[in-house]
């Protein structure tokens, strides 16, 4: 790199312009990637954006707070977001009160194994105290994630880092998962998926077909009102 | 569009006024979904009153925009992952076990629990 590059990369590194760019860049590079693979679990577009971009913020000796405040523009819309998961619930409204009960069963059945499980394994194997705190809200979608670890004490960015790797698990995991255990009904899977792996799993959920997708959206809300009141309540009693 | 996003932030931020007066142990975009979900419940009764984005299908449309790229807004809060590879590298293994069967529980308990109780309301397909 000659000078005159060299002082137009120092330039344009530190604007927030670059990193908002090349976060969508390499996000729908991901997603078309994702679909030529028959939107195979492995390719999943997330999973894949962010071990690009944290090799590209580590080979230009981009702190994470420079790269940020070009992508916390795509960040705040996940507030927004959340909100806009009322008009799903609403357009199906009629469906959601038809299976309220097996919802509201699977709801608090897959919202309190997901939480106490996490916590209870990672702690066997001697995760540290401070760890698991930010664990406890893994399944909800990552705002309101950060919101919970914020209020229990937890790290919010470390929660975020494992609501996403909870969520790509859960995209890779649920086809074989409820295959081999011969589910086939589109809204047990898709609620389930969306209760136990927030969007992520609702995106994936998606792919695979509508049902499965707009009930696991619902899940997904659904888990985001019942976690924020769960994690205070059994936080203590799991790490006690 | 614009009025829709409007409504959307105008809910998010009633919702987190109303967390931090009240003091409520929910995240304020949370309560806001909540609120539009009120709205939306009401809009027949409120049509009037409300701006007619509300009720045109246009709301609806600026809300599946965003849910279509919900993937993308993960992103950001995922590339902190750069900042604690400390510990990924420290309790990796751990937390990725702890993560793989609590998902995996979770989805076989949501699955079962759903199933179990759709037959007992004659919901079963």
């Amino acid at each position: 790199m000659n000078q005159s590059d060299f002082a137009l990369w120092v330039y344009l590194s530190r604007t927030p312009l670059l990193w908002l760019t090349l976060t969508i860049f390499v996000y729908v590079l991901a997603e078309r990637i994702s679909a030529k693979l028959h939107r195979n679990p492995l390719a999943n577009p997330v999973l894949h954006s962010v071990w690009v971009i944290g090799l590209i913020l580590a080979f230009t000796h981009t702190p994470y707070r420079t790269y940020f405040e070009g992508a916390q523009f795509v960040h705040f819309m996940l507030g927004p977001a959340t909100v806009a998961l009322a008009v799903p619930l609403y357009a199906h409204r009629r469906t959601v009160m038809r299976v309220l009960l097996p919802m509201a069963g699977a709801l608090v059945a897959g919202a309190i194994t997901a939480m106490a499980s996490a916590v209870l394994i990672a702690q066997a194997l001697g995760v540290p105290h401070d760890v698991l705190v930010s664990l406890a809200p893994k399944s909800v979608t990552v705002g309101v994630a950060m919101g919970i670890a914020e209020r229990t004490g937890g790290d919010p960015s470390l929660a975020a880092v494992l609501v996403l790797m909870t969520g790509a698990i859960g995209a890779i995991i649920v086809t074989p998962l409820m295959n081999a255990v011969r589910v086939r009904d589109m809204r047990a899977r898709g609620f389930a998926l969306g209760v136990a792996a927030h969007g992520i799993g609702t995106a994936r959920a998606f792919q695979v077909d509508m049902m499965a997708g707009t009930f696991s959206g619902i899940g997904m809300g659904l888990n985001g009102l019942l976690t924020p009141i769960l994690v205070p309540v059994f936080l203590p009693l799991l790490l006690g | 569009m614009l009025v829709s996003l409007e409504l959307i932030l105008l809910c998010q931020l009633l919702g987190e006024a109303l967390v931090h007066a009240l003091g409520v142990p929910l995240p304020g975009p949370v309560i806001g979904m909540a609120l539009l979900l009120v709205l939306l419940l009401m809009r027949d009764t409120l049509t009037p009153v409300l701006p007619h984005e509300v009720g045109d299908g246009t709301l609806e449309k600026t809300s599946n925009g965003l849910l279509a790229n919900l993937s993308l807004m993960f992103i950001p809060a995922g590339v902190g992952v750069v900042q604690r590879l400390d510990l990924v590298v420290s309790h990796g293994p751990a937390i990725l076990i702890a993560l793989i069967v609590s998902t995996a529980i979770a989805l076989l308990a949501g699955v079962a629990v759903f199933r179990l109780l759709a037959r007992l309301v004659g919901e079963e397909t």
